[in-house]
């Protein structure tokens, strides 16, 4: 049979399936095929809390979201093309997000009575014909690669294991992906077990080879390479970059890094990865609580080492204090909140921008800390750089708000040539600073940056004692003076307020839009993606994106004004928006969500669309 | 392979740390600030002993940090020309452990109270002395809160009347020295405020001691707690009480009619005996070094009910590997195997392709 060749432009695809299945493997494994054919690439992961919920539930459903085009793009995608269902659980729980005509390619081998039940059907959707409006491919996924395996030495077990990876080479054939990166994975990953990585091979080409002969799929289809800014590039994620980025701030500060750190979901990679680069000098730490990780990073930073401390919401909370302590004792210090759903445990899996406000002013007293964002996943590694930098130049603790959508999401990242990143060298005070030559003066500020020296122990002739008492301006005595608090807590307010970080910059392409779109973090994504779609409709609107929230860049005001509306999305109850009208008195339109997803491209493009047309 | 022991740093708590030229004096270890306690507390002893015995342990004074948390012992950073840091309630273990993981060219040392220490940091505490970082925690023990203004602490003894317990505390207290084993600790030792020789002695031990040392050191607060130690520090009924550990002696105590003696008792802990009662090879010989706590354990209990014996001296000192060694080894052992970190290297690992 000849089959077709079909070209598209774009693809999202959704492999969905029980916890058990493997679905977050098959997804990278299509993620990484696809990053390395070429394609731009983003991806969307979604898997339940719990580790092993009830096999074939609802609640145990895993699912991962990949969206792949000839051009650049900037979110998963909204709703998927082709949805690959293990089971009844997967179809029922992701069906609702299906367009009409998508295809939808499902394990019949797990549609039986039992299973059926368990999700609420009545019948049996593949053989009513509910699912007429879809393109329905009813595939034996489980018993094709049982079938595949029989010569193997190996359990039934394993061999029904393996049928995510029938449905890997399935859907490989099926967009024309490279396959050679997956064997190689799979005998890496199966090194001990050899007859494991054979089956799974075995598995994987058999999907592939099932697509090419079955009649069930009459096309394949070819998605051609994106055209990038040239360059090396690889495929990262958001907790990933960040944890490069702290490694590579290690290395341009010329500071060992310390990270102290509690296990928090979706935080937790970062300390997983870092501590597999001791060879960096990096000492990392799991610690017996958040607030011994915190503890233990600023103990490191007095020290004299980079101390960095990654959580997510439940864990600042904790942190609070000892980041109070590190406002006063004006020691660098990086605290990772990778953003969850909240308020208390919340839906720790699921992304939101809810800890803005805590991030700004969750500490007792005048409390100022820098709280930056990255937009994207690759940009958790700028931002994590860029922390460093502003930690260590004004000698400060700074939160960086990262969120889960971007810790677990990839995307294709063009590989920074290490001369393109900022030197951010410390240099350590290592002789007297007080006019009588003998004095060390610790809370002696740099007039230009407002910044105290940085004496490490070890110095001779600058002993010193720190706290969390106030000081004495200058001297670092304890000082309970009137006059002398005012004007520390002053110094400490300007010094963040004065910190140095680039201008916003505002993508308005005819420079005559009347409407601004706003956002920060990792609604970027999104929002540009729908300012693209309203542009391409004809509409004329201008976006802006916030990376640095404390402080605001400079021009953020006159950016503001400048506009006749200005419309701020953002996965929380307006957080930032309240932050700009008690800046600036600019009403900003709030537009919100806390689903514990991203926006979707569509409904922002409509919601830019209303503002518009509202005059 | 990370090697796990302590190889030639057994016993040498500050073989890392650099040591000062010249000789030095208790004025080269006093800072310039005024000591602010309330006159007559038992910390201004605990302060000038530790004072005077800095300069013999020679180590560069800059080398040396002090951290404390929160509490009226935690102001004694301020007052030692050392590094310091004066920290928030109950963190200080925390505090040090990274430093002091990250520095084994510190000497670095934790000064906490009861309320402290066993309160509000006392997961800190605990998990410090299983983790054996190289740090000397000294634990000033007065049983009662003092900043606070006298109310109730951990150690304070069931029944206290104070602001905060005007009918009676009704929570039995820690035994810091039980706890600290319970807490995996290699070495444990109590001293008091008033007794500078032996003071002197049991920090010298655990300054010695490579890993986290505790060190409990009875403190009167005149104020809010005064007397609380009267019993071992009066004549008439010191030597009664006190019993004096000393590794490889005999546990007796007491002197003439009044000597006494402690050996195993039948129900599996220790029992103070008349001295005459107990022929000399049932009385305990006291092993610092024994690997199994148990018998300094039991020892521990031997005040109860409160304050009837009072052992003083190390109760457990052993060796086992410090955290902060255990953790530079690994860095100087992936660092011998993979060679120092490439940044270049790193950022191009995995699966890259090529956009021209």
């Amino acid at each position: 049979m000849t089959k077709q060749v079909q070209q598209l432009d774009r693809v999202i695809i959704r492999f969905a399936g029980d916890s058990g299945d493997g679905m977050q493997l098959t997804g990278d494994r299509f993620t990484a095929e696809t990053a390395q054919f070429g394609n731009d690439l983003s991806t969307l992961p979604n898997f339940p809390a719990e580790i092993r919920a009830p096999a074939g539930t609802l609640p145990g459903v895993s699912s991962f979201q990949l969206h792949f085009a000839d051009h650049d793009i900037l979110t998963p995608g909204d709703a998927p093309n082709v949805l690959v269902a293990m089971n009844p659980a997967a179809l029922k729980a992701n069906l609702a997000d299906l367009p009409r005509r998508a295809d939808i390619i499902a394990n019949i081998d797990e549609f039986t009575k039992r299973n059926l039940v368990k999700v609420g059907y009545a019948g049996n959707p593949i053989e009513d014909d509910s699912l007429a409006e879809w393109r329905l491919h009813a595939v034996p996924l489980t018993s094709l690669t049982v079938r595949a395996l029989e010569g193997f030495d190996i359990s039934k077990k394993d061999a029904e294991r393996a049928k995510n990876m029938f449905a890997l080479g399935l859907l490989s054939w099926l967009y024309s992906r490279p396959t050679e990166g997956t064997i190689a994975f799979l005998e890496a990953k199966f090194a001990r077990k050899p007859e494991i990585a054979k089956a799974n091979i075995a598995a994987f080409q058999a999907g592939w080879n099932y697509g090419e002969t079955t009649e069930s799929f009459s096309t394949s289809y070819e998605i051609k390479p994106a055209t990038l800014r040239p360059g090396t590039y690889r495929n990262i994620s958001g907790n990933q970059a960040l944890a490069y980025g702290l490694i590579a701030a290690s290395v341009q500060a010329r500071l060992p890094l310390f990270l102290g750190s509690y296990p928090i979901t979706p935080a937790s990679d970062i300390l997983h990865e870092l501590s597999r680069h001791k060879h960096f000098g990096i000492r990392t730490f799991q610690a017996e609580d958040e607030i011994a990780g915190v503890a233990a990073a600023l103990g490191a930073a007095f020290g004299g080492s980079l101390g960095v401390t990654t959580t997510s919401g439940p864990g600042v909370a904790l942190k609070a204090e000892t980041v109070g302590l590190a406002v006063t004792t004006e020691l660098p210090l990086i605290v990772v909140d990778v953003q969850r759903a909240g308020p208390s445990t919340g839906m720790p899996t699921k992304t939101e921008q809810t800890d803005l406000l805590m991030a700004m002013f969750g500490r007792n007293g005048e409390s100022p800390v820098p709280v930056f964002a990255p937009a994207t996943p690759s940009d958790c590694f700028t931002m994590a750089v860029e922390a460093a930098r502003i930690a260590v130049k004004y000698r400060t603790p700074v939160m960086l708000l990262s969120d889960g959508y971007l810790a677990n999401g990839s995307e294709p990242w063009r590989i920074p040539e290490i001369d393109e990143l900022p030197d951010i060298s410390v240099r350590f005070t290592t002789a007297p600073n007080g006019d009588d030559g003998t004095m060390y003066l610790p809370y002696l500020r740099d007039p230009a940056t407002l910044a105290r020296p940085w004496a490490v122990p070890g110095t001779p002739g600058l002993e010193h004692r720190i706290g969390g008492i106030e000081k004495a301006d200058g001297s670092g005595n304890i000082s309970y003076d009137p006059n002398n608090h005012d004007r520390m807590v002053r110094l400490r307010q300007a010094k963040i307020d004065g910190i140095d970080v680039p201008p916003l910059e505002v993508d308005d392409p005819d420079g005559d839009a009347r409407v601004l779109v706003l956002g920060w973090g990792s609604t970027y994504g999104p929002i540009a993606a729908a300012v693209r779609r309203v542009r391409k409709d004809g509409g004329k609107v201008a976006q802006a994106h916030l990376r640095h929230l404390n402080p605001l860049p400079a021009n953020t005001c006159e950016v503001l004004r400048s506009y006749d509306k200005v419309l701020l999305p953002e996965i929380n109850l307006g957080q930032l928006a309240m932050l700009l009208r008690a800046r600036f008195l600019v009403d900003v339109i709030t537009y919100n969500q806390v689903r514990g997803l991203p926006f979707k491209a569509a409904e922002l493009a409509a919601v830019i669309q209303d503002v518009i047309d509202s005059d | 392979m990370t090697d796990t022991t302590n190889g030639s740093l057994n016993g040498k708590g500050l073989a890392l740390i650099p040591r000062a030229e010249g000789k030095q004096t208790l004025k080269d270890f006093k800072s310039d600030q005024e000591v602010r306690w309330c006159p007559g507390c038992g910390d201004y002893a605990i302060l000038a002993a530790v004072q005077s015995f800095l300069p013999e342990l020679g180590l560069k004074r800059e080398n040396i940090v002090f951290v404390s948390g929160i509490g009226c012992s935690s102001r004694f950073p301020y007052y030692l020309n050392t590094y310091g840091f004066h920290s928030i309630h109950g963190r200080a273990p925390a505090i040090a452990t990274g430093l002091a993981a990250s520095r084994p060219d510190l000497s670095v040392w934790v000064i906490t109270g009861d309320g402290d220490a066993l309160s509000i940091g006392g997961n800190h505490l605990i998990h410090a002395l299983r983790r054996n970082v190289n740090l000397n925690i000294l634990l000033f023990n007065n049983r009662i809160y003092g900043l606070t203004k006298g109310q109730y602490s951990p150690t304070s003894e069931v029944g206290k009347i104070t602001k905060s317990t005007p009918m009676g505390s009704l929570d039995k207290p820690f035994n810091p020295i039980s706890l600290a084993l319970g807490a995996e600790a290699g070495f444990v030792a109590r001293t008091i405020d008033s007794d500078r020789k032996h003071l002197q002695s049991v920090l010298r031990q655990a300054a010695a001691h490579r890993g986290t040392s505790l060190v409990e050191i009875y403190q009167n607060c005149n104020i809010f707690n005064d007397g609380a130690f009267d019993t071992l520090k009066d004549p008439a009924t010191r030597d009664e009480i006190t019993i004096r550990l000393e590794h490889g002696q005999p546990i007796v105590f007491g002197t003439g009619d009044n000597e006494q003696a402690v050996r195993l008792s039948p129900y599996g802990g220790v029992e103070v005996v008349r001295r005459s009662e107990a022929s000399d090879d049932q009385i305990l010989v006291h092993d610092a070094h024994n690997p199994d706590p148990s018998p300094a354990f039991a020892l521990s209990r031997l005040d109860e009910p409160a304050f009837q014996h009072v052992p003083i001296g190390v109760f457990r000192s052993i060796d086992r590997p410090s955290y902060d060694h255990l953790l530079n080894e690994q860095v100087r052992a992936a660092t011998a195997d993979k060679g120092a970190g490439s940044l270049a290297d790193l950022l191009h690992g995995g699966d890259t392709w090529q956009i021209n």
